[in-house]
């Protein structure tokens, strides 16, 4: 099977060449326009072909690995490092992008598999589907030279071949690791696609914004697998790590969350072009960028440049990812230089109220939020090579600067939707924000009538900030909603409900993006009661009893486990609140054999109120008493909620407009409807965004 | 000129905002706390464990950390050593080089690491705010005869393919 799967690589390296080259040397005839001897379209269609057969060899060579980890092959290195016998089967198929040579192959397979979707639907635009399957294998053919010749994950041991192998790393055994690192991958690698539509729209001059509509849903998917991927790991972070947080601004961590944030920005900023010719350039160089970063984000992770607590951190493939680098961003200059003049704009700005701007404000809040992540990952290097001294740029530097720039950001999601397109007037702006205003302005006094001192300290400033600014965007969103299924309601005589949901369905894409905005809220709110987390901690022997808030935990016995895989040691906590019992608790600690490493098993209790999370620390080397750290999270699963929500807002958005206005909307362009105050009706009932 | 005067209006409250923001939000709430507690807490948060883990002081929690017991105690004692935290924070620094501060000191170069974000964020609201208001400008100068009104004709036609 190793040979099998030696050969599938190898196969896939010459047919992903040949794809490239076939494809490149047709669409330049093509473009040239002059007769030639043979028949350039037919030696596009065999690249096409050749494209969808390296999707077939790569998938053999996936399959090939995850068949040796399951046979428990040892003669494979990549096997014998991340699998052991005892592993669980699930985690043998997650060793897969368990290491470097793996994820790299998981990586250049799900390439091939965006870039067989992008083939088999070429019909939609054959041309344009043909420079962007061009541009994607060239990237595919990085990628599998890489796995040929630099991170092979099909080396073979030498020696002598051991019974049993080193083991997945205990981190890596959960769950949600099965699902977190695929997720993550399919956005990272599906902005490869937007890219390669963008770059390829820019080098053929495509006339129009119809790359934009092809792409869009490309986009949105993409996004949202990048947002799954990140929550899953916050929530792996939170459920494993045991240190009662979800995001450690660890480089890696770092690296994911850059081409998110100008993925997001793109998001916003495309709607600009698309409805108003606006911003091309500033699209373009967005999703250039976004690519950049998904680049730099896997140079962090695997070039060692940066000290993070993720494994693939030394290796010696960093400098094949800076040429990568390099050269892309050269082809992406050299591109735009070309052919600049075809992203001359329709329309500018008009007014700084308007919708327009609000988006260029929060791209611009988007980008410098990017920057700031960038320069916390990179500034440690810089500071080394300035000062000749190393510095750590950890949580307390990204709460201080990026806290604040989220808040505005979060401010923006209120107020963007109710402004309108083109300009919006004083009159207008005082209709539509003294509701939100006032929720805004209510919540906070409240709050801080209820308690909240927001001169106490940082955090509570901000948790503070973050409850009135997310009641003035749900105040705001609320009354988006409200005004549209007014009027279905009052045409219709539908119940309110019904006519929220007839509004929803007939602009999915406005609706569904207002959910998304409800479900960031909802994050903020999450996030901000980590201003009130409690933590104790202490020794607790048989019957021993530890509080923390209103919680009493009472321990009840220390048990031992034993298994092929590990062996694990917990205490059994009953968990009172008063004098009710409400219940049992069981956080746990494992030694893993294969890896001899030791791993601790959160318990968490957890309601929409706060998360009671409770940790087996291990014994007290003097006393040979088990020590036990509780923390009251407050407002945790509100994170989780949310990004359910977006999860929903982003789906309803992928899903298609009813078109009953559409012969209405062909009657009058929405482009040439003039929004000067407020938008029309139709448009608020059905229409734009 | 309406449209120009609240286009003002909006920069006006946009650059009080962004101050803001820059200014004071990150002074606000960082008042010295008054017990010892959470005077540890606070401090214990601005500090690295030197193990390697990576993580805060107070938030290693690994198994068998050989660190973070003895710096808590370290802590603790210079707590009570030096009553400013700037002190505190130069015995950790002594002992283990800027590398243990979990953000970097406000001084020298490291002032760019703070600065340097709030900067760009100021200078790219500024450049879209002046870019925009330049559009306006060039835009009111190229202003088309407005259209001529609506026909009744054209107005039932709207009002027609409006209703829902």
């Amino acid at each position: 099977m190793p040979q099998f799967g030696s050969f599938s690589l190898l196969l896939a390296l010459g047919l992903s060449a040949y794809a490239l080259l076939a494809g490149t040397f047709s669409l330049w005839q093509l473009a040239r326009g002059t007769p030639s001897s043979f028949d350039a379209e037919c030696l596009l269609e065999t690249s096409r072909r050749a494209g969808i057969a390296s999707f077939v060899t790569l998938s053999c060579a996936a399959f090939a690995l995850v068949w040796c980890a399951f046979t428990n092959n040892f003669s494979v290195a990549y096997i014998l490092h991340h699998t052991n016998r005892a592993l669980p089967g699930p985690y043998k198929f997650a060793a897969l992008w368990s290491g470097q040579e793996g994820s790299l192959l998981l990586w250049a397979w799900l390439l091939s598999a965006y870039g067989f979707v992008v083939r088999a639907r070429h019909k939609v635009d054959v041309r344009l589907s043909a420079y962007a399957s061009t541009i994607l294998i060239g990237i595919q053919v990085f990628f599998v030279t890489l796995i040929n010749f630099a991170a092979h994950p099909f080396s073979m041991v030498t020696g002598a071949i051991p019974a049993d192998g080193n083991g997945l790393n205990p981190l890596l055994q959960y769950p949600e690791m099965v699902i977190h690192p695929p997720m993550l991958y399919l956005g990272y690698v599906g902005f490869s696609v937007p890219f390669a539509f963008a770059l390829g729209a820019l080098m053929m001059r495509y006339p129009g914004e119809k790359w934009i509509h092809i792409t869009r849903r490309w986009t949105m998917i993409t996004w949202l697998f990048l947002t799954c991927g990140i929550f899953l790991g916050a929530h792996w972070a939170y459920s494993v790590l045991g240190w009662g947080g979800y995001w450690g601004w660890d480089p890696v961590e770092n690296a994911s969350l850059m081409p998110w944030l100008t993925g997001t920005a793109f998001l916003h900023s495309v709607m600009m072009q698309e409805k108003r010719g606006m911003m091309k350039t500033w699209n373009v160089w967005l999703i250039f960028s976004t690519f950049l970063l998904t680049l730099l984000g896997t140079l962090l992770t695997r070039a060692g440049l940066v000290q993070s607590v993720h494994a693939f951190a030394q290796s010696s493939i960093g400098d094949w990812f800076v040429g990568f680098m390099i050269f892309t961003f050269a082809v992406c200059l050299f591109t735009y230089l070309r052919q600049r003049d075809h992203l001359r704009v329709e329309h500018r700005l008009d007014s700084l109220v308007s919708r327009e701007s609000s988006f260029l404000f929060n791209n611009l809040l988007l980008l410098a939020a990017c920057f700031t992540v960038l320069w916390g990952t990179l500034f440690p290097i810089l500071s080394e090579w300035v000062q000749g001294t190393k510095v750590t740029v950890g949580a307390p530097f990204y709460n201080r600067v990026g806290v604040p720039i989220g808040l505005f950001l979060l401010f923006l999601t209120g107020i963007g939707p109710v402004l309108a397109w083109r300009s919006t007037s004083l009159r207008s702006m005082r209709r539509n924000f003294i509701l939100p205003v006032i929720a805004g302005l209510g919540t906070g006094g409240i709050l801080m009538a209820a308690g909240m001192r927001p001169w106490q300290d940082e955090a509570t400033l901000y948790a503070l900030m973050s409850f009135s600014i997310g009641a003035l965007v749900v105040t705001a969103v609320s009354s988006e909603f409200l005004r549209g299924a007014a009027v279905i309601q009052q045409q219709t005589g539908r119940n309110l409900i019904a006519a929220t949901v007839e509004l929803t369905r007939r602009n999915t894409r406005r609706y569904g993006g207002y959910l998304v905005h409800f479900g960031v809220v909802l994050i903020f709110i999450g996030i901000a009661g980590s201003a009130f987390n409690q933590v104790n901690e202490q020794e607790l022997g048989f019957h021993d009893a530890m509080t923390i808030g209103p919680y009493k935990l009472v321990d009840q016995s220390y048990t031992q486990d034993d298994n092929p895989n590990f062996r694990s040691e917990y205490a059994l906590l009953d968990v009172y609140k008063g004098n009710k019992k409400i219940a049992q608790m069981a956080p746990e600690q494992r030694f893993y054999y294969a890896s001899q490493q030791t791993e601790t098993m959160v318990a968490n209790n957890s309601n929409l109120e706060r998360d009671l999370y409770v940790i087996y620390a291990g014994k007290n080397p003097d006393t040979g008493q088990p020590i036990i750290k509780a923390r009251l999270n407050p407002l945790v699963n509100w994170i989780w909620i949310g990004v359910v929500v977006i999860i929903l807002g982003t789906g309803v958005a992928l899903v298609p407009s009813r078109r009953v206005l559409s012969n209405r909307s062909r009657a009058i362009p929405e482009r040439e409807v003039a929004e000067t105050d407020q938008a029309p009706v139709h448009v608020i009932v059905a229409g734009g965004d | 000129m309406t449209g120009f005067r609240n286009a003002v209006k909006f920069l006006r409250l946009w650059a009080v905002v962004l101050a803001f923001a820059v200014l004071v939000l990150p002074t606000l709430g960082s008042g010295d706390p008054s017990n010892s507690n959470e005077r540890f807490n606070k401090l214990g948060h601005q500090i690295m464990c030197s193990c390697g883990c990576g993580q805060i002081l107070l938030e290693c929690n690994h198994v068998g950390c050989p660190a973070s017991d003895g710096m808590r105690q370290e802590l603790r004692a210079a707590m009570e050593a030096n009553s400013s935290d700037k002190a505190v924070y130069d015995v950790f620094i002594q002992k283990y080089g800027p590398v243990i501060m979990a953000a970097p000191v406000f001084h020298g170069f490291n002032i760019l690491a703070w600065v340097l974000p709030f900067a760009v964020l100021l200078v790219g609201s500024l450049a879209a705010a002046s870019l925009i208001y330049m559009w306006k400008r060039r835009n009111l100068r190229q202003l088309p005869a407005p259209p001529p009104p609506l026909s009744g004709a054209m107005r039932d036609r709207i009002r027609r393919e409006t209703e829902v």
